[in-house]
């Protein structure tokens, strides 16, 4: 125990780990201390000095979030002292402030907004600063917007980026009180090197950094009598959405949420996961491919083969690795495949007009956004999914509808394009695109179940960085007599930084994987640039344990064996990677700047 | 760009390629090209293998990294407290007209770029400018219409 360390907060002793910060020796005697600049997934900056507590005997306050407790402090929170300064800090940076929180996506929602209230913040001490021009808003990209006159300057964005992304899109520039948080050359988001995760926006405290908004325009098409309107919802969504509707964290929610989406006037409330299942086919027959490529036929073919359904993963390879574009599986996102089969293949069964289809998809995540305007996805001959949501906008339509959503009753998918797998449900947190591939791709080869209870691969689960797997192939069917004795070799990878680990062995030619998972998001979908703020650990495990419940109560758990998606081989696209497949589910990837 | 490139791989070669490598190499090519230009600076990111954020960032720091086009010579009035109470506005409107430009323009000929700046330490010898490196004090209307024709004349 000599790494122990003793201290006192008001009044109350506590031991913590050597090491700790004051902030958290607190927070484990339920002292609540405000924070700005902190964020547990973030290194320290100690910058914003909200979090400032007295520490008795010394003249200057002390900040609590990047002073680590030594033995023998006596630490005051709330003495007169610190609650001058602190309501001083927070009128200084309301000072700053564009206050027009009536009209801000984040009222409600932010930490600034609160503290201003708890404090009792009187605007009128301090001259505001804003000058005019500064509330001219970055609308150019298709994922975030950029307020500056809402920014805080704390920097978690940027480490945000930094650190968890491995991106750095964005930085401090200038200096003194012309200091912002830009990007290079102050250019617009859509220039620059960004992915459009959207992580920046869970991370950031205030409305500075939102997802650009889509749903005035779903209102105007669900109220257009002319307009066939659908929407697709992704599995982290349903996990999610509880969180914007009064539900605790990790509450499943899908019956309501296709009620609710009903109710507000959708024609058809459907299931991404159709497609998700369909990836697992499309994906599967790739990867068995390849494979048959360089074991049988001995050819040059680009191993391990990559997942591509997270666009923001996409979006980094294609700016970071250009030359390895060629590990992506061709195979286009859930979404998009979505939207390229309900414009054809929807459209034809249901005799609807194509032209007529608004096809919406209510996502996790920022990117998807700027993946239904990529100029690829007209492979219907019209734009696939015409605007993209994400589990907050949702929960606001729903709010806005004056739907009492937890008194709803629940509904299941309509048909078609609405029946899932539990393999399907999985694929929102990370790891759980591999183990739905697994599930089905061990089938296929041997006959056989995957040799996990219940089905569930448990070495790819769970929130370390990066993971990996290997499972043998025995016994295999006489297709598949090539892989007999093979061990397939995986890898998951969740959070850009560690996407970045996994390509650099790429290209030192040292990856020993057959397959990999990347997603660009720390857990998966669940933990997307949509979802709900504020997103911690804590919050992304509660949202993967939805998950892995919602599998685990489906009746089927293997996507091979979701009957729509036989139906759709069996009527029109007859086989994987077929001519029609390759036309709507598969697409083509470009090379980025770099820098 | 030919030439940046070049500068900018010498300037590496010289203060190698680690992320403290990049404040010397930003100052190298000020000192070449008076400014860093929106190309100049996705090279040293491509040559670090930084974000050009990050060098944008540090580039804009510091006022005496421009990221703006300059002319050739870069005159900087001193705009701090003492220099100011002893005449600075004068000073000032007359390089504007002697140059035909005001503060933050760059001449037509590329040749002289007019701005200010906060203190240069020369306080007791204020009003005082810089030129590119060489600093001018206790300066007046007359004494810089004569180093400005210096200037103009290319007696330098
Ligand atoms: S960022 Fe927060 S404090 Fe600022 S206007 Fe929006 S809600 Fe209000
Ligand atoms: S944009 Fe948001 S996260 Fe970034 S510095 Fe401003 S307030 Fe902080
Ligand atoms: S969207 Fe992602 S990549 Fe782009 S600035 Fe934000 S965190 Fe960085
Ligand atoms: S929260 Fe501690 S300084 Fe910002
Ligand atoms: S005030 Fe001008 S040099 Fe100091």
């Amino acid at each position: 125990m000599a790494n122990n360390i003793t201290l006192t907060i008001d009044g109350h002793q506590v031991t913590v780990d050597h090491g700790t910060s004051i902030l958290d020796a607190a927070k484990k005697i339920n002292i609540k201390i405000p924070t700005l600049c902190h964020h547990e997934d973030l290194c320290v900056a100690g910058n914003c000095r909200i979090c400032v507590v007295e520490q008795v005997g010394k003249q200057t306050l002390t900040a609590s979030c990047a002073t680590p407790a030594d033995n023998g402090m006596i630490i005051l929170t709330s003495s007169p002292k610190i609650r001058r300064a602190r309501k001083d800090i927070m009128a200084l940076l309301v000072s700053e402030h564009n206050t027009q929180c009536t009209t801000c996506y984040r009222s409600t929602n932010c930490e600034l907004q609160i503290l201003s209230a708890e404090y009792n913040v009187d605007n009128s001490i301090y001259m505001s600063v804003l000058k005019d021009g500064d509330c001219k808003i970055d609308k150019a990209s298709w994922s975030v917007e950029k307020d500056n006159s809402k920014c805080i300057r704390c920097q978690r964005c940027v480490r945000t980026c930094a650190e968890i992304q491995h991106v750095n899109a964005l930085a401090v520039t200038e200096r003194g009180k012309d200091m912002k948080i830009s990007t290079f050359m102050h250019l617009p988001m859509n220039e620059i090197v960004c992915t459009n995760c959207g992580q920046c926006i869970t991370h950031c405290p205030t409305g500075a950094l939102t997802e650009r908004r889509y749903y005035d325009e779903i209102w105007a098409a669900i109220d257009d009598p002319k307009k066939h309107v659908i929407i697709n919802t992704a599995p982290a969504v349903r996990v999610a959405l509880g969180e914007m509707l009064g539900y605790p964290v990790g509450t499943r929610v899908t019956g309501k949420m296709v009620t609710a989406l009903k109710q507000m006037g959708f024609n058809s409330v459907l299931d991404t996961d159709f497609t998700a299942d369909l990836t697992i086919i499309e994906e599967g027959t790739e990867l068995l491919g390849r494979l048959k490529d360089a074991l049988v036929h001995k050819k040059q073919v680009s191993l391990p083969m990559i997942t591509s359904c997270s666009p923001g993963w996409i979006k980094f390879i294609e700016h970071m690795y250009p030359e390895h574009l060629g590990h992506l599986s061709s195979c286009k996102s859930p979404q998009q495949m979505f939207g390229a089969l309900a414009k054809t293949y929807y459209a034809e069964k249901m005799g609807i007009d194509p032209a007529s289809i608004v096809s919406v998809a209510a996502m996790p995540c920022a990117a998807k956004k700027f993946e239904a305007n990529r100029p690829e996805m007209r492979d219907s001959g019209f734009q696939d999914i015409d605007a993209g949501l994400t589990t907050r906008e949702l929960g606001y339509m729903i709010k806005q509808s004056g739907l009492n959503f937890q008194d709803l009753e629940n509904n299941s998918f309509d048909t078609i394009m609405g029946e899932s797998t539990g393999a399907a449900v999985i694929f929102g947190a990370t790891g759980g695109v591999m183990e739905a591939a697994l599930r089905t791709a061990y089938f296929l080869i041997t006959g056989r179940n995957v040799p996990f209870e219940n089905l569930n691969i448990m070495p790819v689960r769970g929130l370390e960085g990066i993971k990996a797997a290997s499972i043998k192939f025995e016994k295999c069917l006489p297709e598949y007599s090539f892989l007999e004795g093979v061990e397939a070799k995986v890898a998951i990878a969740h959070g850009l930084k560690n996407a970045r680990v996994i390509m650099d062995q790429i290209v030192a030619g040292t990856s020993p994987y057959h397959f990999v998972e990347v997603m660009a998001c720390p857990g998966g979908c669940i933990g997307g640039g949509g979802q709900p703020i504020p997103t911690t650990n804590e919050i992304r495990q509660k949202r993967i344990d939805a998950t892995y419940a919602e599998d685990m109560g489906k009746p089927i758990r293997m996507s091979h064996e979701n009957p729509e998606v036989a139906q759709i081989y069996a009527e029109y696209l007859k086989v994987p990677l077929g001519e029609k497949s390759h036309h709507l589910l598969h697409t083509k990837y470009r090379k980025r700047n770099r820098y | 760009m030919a030439d940046t490139k070049e500068l900018i791989n010498a300037l590496s070669k010289k203060h190698g390629i680690e992320r403290k490598s990049l404040l010397p190499i930003l100052q190298g090519i000020v000192e070449k090209e008076n400014y860093l230009s929106k190309d100049s600076m996705l090279e040293v990111a491509k040559v670090l293998d930084i974000s050009a954020a990050e060098v944008y960032g540090t580039a804009s720091f510091f006022s005496f990294l421009d990221t703006k086009e300059r002319g050739q010579y870069v005159v900087r009035v001193c705009k701090s407290m003492t220099c100011d109470m002893k005449g600075k506005e004068e000073i000032l409107s007359t390089i504007e007209s002697v140059l035909k430009i005001k503060i933050g323009e760059t001449s037509q000929d590329k040749k002289f770029s007019l701005l200010e700046t906060n203190c240069l330490g020369l306080c007791e010898e204020g009003p005082a400018m810089i030129i590119n490196d060489d600093y001018f004090v206790k300066l007046t209307p007359e004494k810089i219409r004569e180093i400005f024709g210096r200037y103009l004349r290319n007696e330098i």
